[in-house]
């Protein structure tokens, strides 16, 4: 089939970008996003052009590097899917494909579909963790976790990082994306001791990077790749109210 | 004191301190709702009622409407805030984006919430301050509102005002419990239709009194 994809370039963090259009002929249905990227790419290189600039690592869905937004979906149209998973079958003939990078102030665009996600690290470093003792392994069943909530945060630990929860949401918040972080740990007996002070931290450093609060559209959890559902902002809002309750009386006890 | 303020700081706080304003509206609007509804029983039973308010009830009144205008107040600086740092969050948009889950409701809280301050200030200087509107009388709350129900751009006023409000109810209800933290999969059908309900209910129990007048039931 032949498609148009109309690709976001821009040469560097601070150049202008514009959406250059390319026409795309011999498209296989058993092609993914990123292959045709590459057959694209292949093209531009010969013709002696910059070639596309996108993140991609494992290409089989499990490691959160690839994502743009496909004609104004985060990861495109089919749904519990990563970019790199998406194939052209997906697409119809004629069909114009519009590309851009996820937008956030937070991720700021340092080439063509390649954003800067670091500001996700940054809210995992500031509570993302445990207490543990080091020394030899753990006893497998020392510690005895209830089924559902083993389960419950496997889901919440689905979760990759990838940022489309950020760049589908109105209000550029990562509510998905950090609630997601703070109830896998604390849905954990191991992940007790810091609990109040994760919330606490972790949504303060969202805020200090300069995501937006969450309104409840419910456009993350429809583009979220892993299907990390709402449930786990509603979590995170309980953790943090708990947390703020604690925190305020500690400091009332001190004066 | 200071975790209050850094509670506050967030944007998370400052949404659960317009839910919890949010729940204190939406009882208040209940309570409203049902003090208006006793027009339709005749002109005593409401006079007396508002005599009642006026009279035995003055100290009552006074908490209630302070801790209301407190509320009102705290919500709309707390919505103003957030949205401004949504705003802020995205300074160069898509020139292609689909919303998939989101509602028309939701997108446009910040506009229908301003639109119900206009109202509520046009409101207020009609049926409590008596300044707009042909209001006449402050012990006759029947008369007043059945004569400015009997203008049709009155009515449609707050017939328009009232859908406004049953839009920001809507999604309003439904995120409030999200936002304070009542999220489960078991319940989530039901929540939304107790927010579809909540809002309906308010919406018809308040244009019921205008349409009444306009069709003649009330004169
Ligand atoms: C008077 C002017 C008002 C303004 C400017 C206003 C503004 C807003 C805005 C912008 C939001 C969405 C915030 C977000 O999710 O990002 C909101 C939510 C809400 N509003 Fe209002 N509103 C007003 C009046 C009211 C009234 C009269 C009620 C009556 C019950 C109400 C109830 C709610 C509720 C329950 C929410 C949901 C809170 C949440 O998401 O947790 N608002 N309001
Ligand atoms: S490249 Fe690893 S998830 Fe797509």
């Amino acid at each position: 089939m032949k498609l148009t994809l109309k690709i976001w370039r821009q040469e560097s963090p601070s150049a202008k970008g514009r959406l250059v259009a390319y026409p795309m002929d011999h498209v296989e249905g058993d092609m993914s996003f990123l292959e045709l990227l590459d057959i694209l790419n292949q093209s531009l290189i010969k013709k002696g052009e910059a070639p596309v600039a996108f993140d991609h690592d494992c290409r089989e869905g499990i490691c959160g590097s690839c994502g743009f937004m496909i004609s104004g979906i985060a990861h495109g149209p089919q749904k519990l899917t990563t970019t790199c998973q998406l194939f052209m079958r997906q697409f119809k003939d004629g069909d114009t494909i519009v590309a851009e990078p996820f937008r956030s102030k937070a991720f700021p665009v340092i080439k063509d579909l390649v954003v800067d996600r670091s500001a996700l690290d940054k809210i995992v470093q500031a509570g993302g963790f445990i207490s543990a003792r080091t020394g030899s392994g753990p006893d497998a069943n020392a510690i005895l976790i209830p089924k559902e909530k083993a389960d419950k945060s496997m889901d919440a630990a689905a979760c990759i990082g990838c940022g489309a929860c950020i760049a589908a949401c109105p209000n550029g918040s990562a509510m998905l994306f950090t609630s997601a972080k703070i109830s896998h740990l604390g849905l954990l007996p191991q992940g007790q001791t810091e609990r109040h002070q994760r919330a606490l931290r972790m949504v303060s450093k969202m805020e200090e990077l300069g995501f937006g609060a969450c309104s409840n559209h419910g456009e993350c959890e429809a583009v979220c790749p892993k299907g990390i559902t709402l449930e786990f902002i509603a979590r995170l809002n309980r953790d943090f109210l708990v947390a703020s309750v604690v925190a305020t009386k500690e400091a009332v006890k001190k004066v | 004191m200071a975790g209050m303020l850094a509670f506050y700081h967030t944007t998370v706080g400052k949404k659960i301190v317009m839910a919890v304003t949010g729940v204190m509206m939406f009882f208040w609007l209940l309570g409203h709702m049902v003090g208006n509804l006793q027009i339709f029983l005749g002109p005593d039973k409401i006079n007396s009622y508002a005599h009642f308010l006026h009279g035995g009830a003055a100290e009552i009144l006074v908490v209630v409407r302070t801790v209301m205008i407190i509320a009102v107040l705290l919500h709309i600086l707390a919505a103003v805030q957030v949205t401004l740092a949504n705003w802020a969050a995205r300074p160069v948009g898509y020139s292609v984006k689909k919303d998939i889950e989101t509602s028309y409701a939701a997108r446009t809280m910040i506009w229908t919430g301003p639109l119900i301050l206009i109202y509520l200030v046009y409101h207020l200087l009609m049926f409590t301050f008596l300044k707009v509107g042909p209001g006449i009388s402050d012990t006759d709350v029947y008369r007043n509102v059945v004569e400015a129900f009997q203008v049709p751009l009155i009515s449609g006023i707050y017939i328009v005002a009232m859908i406004m409000l049953a839009f920001h109810l809507w999604h309003g209800a439904w995120s409030m419990l999200q936002t304070l933290g009542a999220n489960h999969p078991k319940y989530n059908r039901l929540r939304k239709i107790v927010a579809t309900g909540l809002s309906v209910i308010i919406a018809v129990g308040f244009v019921s009194v205008p349409v009444a007048v306009l069709l003649g039931f009330i004169r």
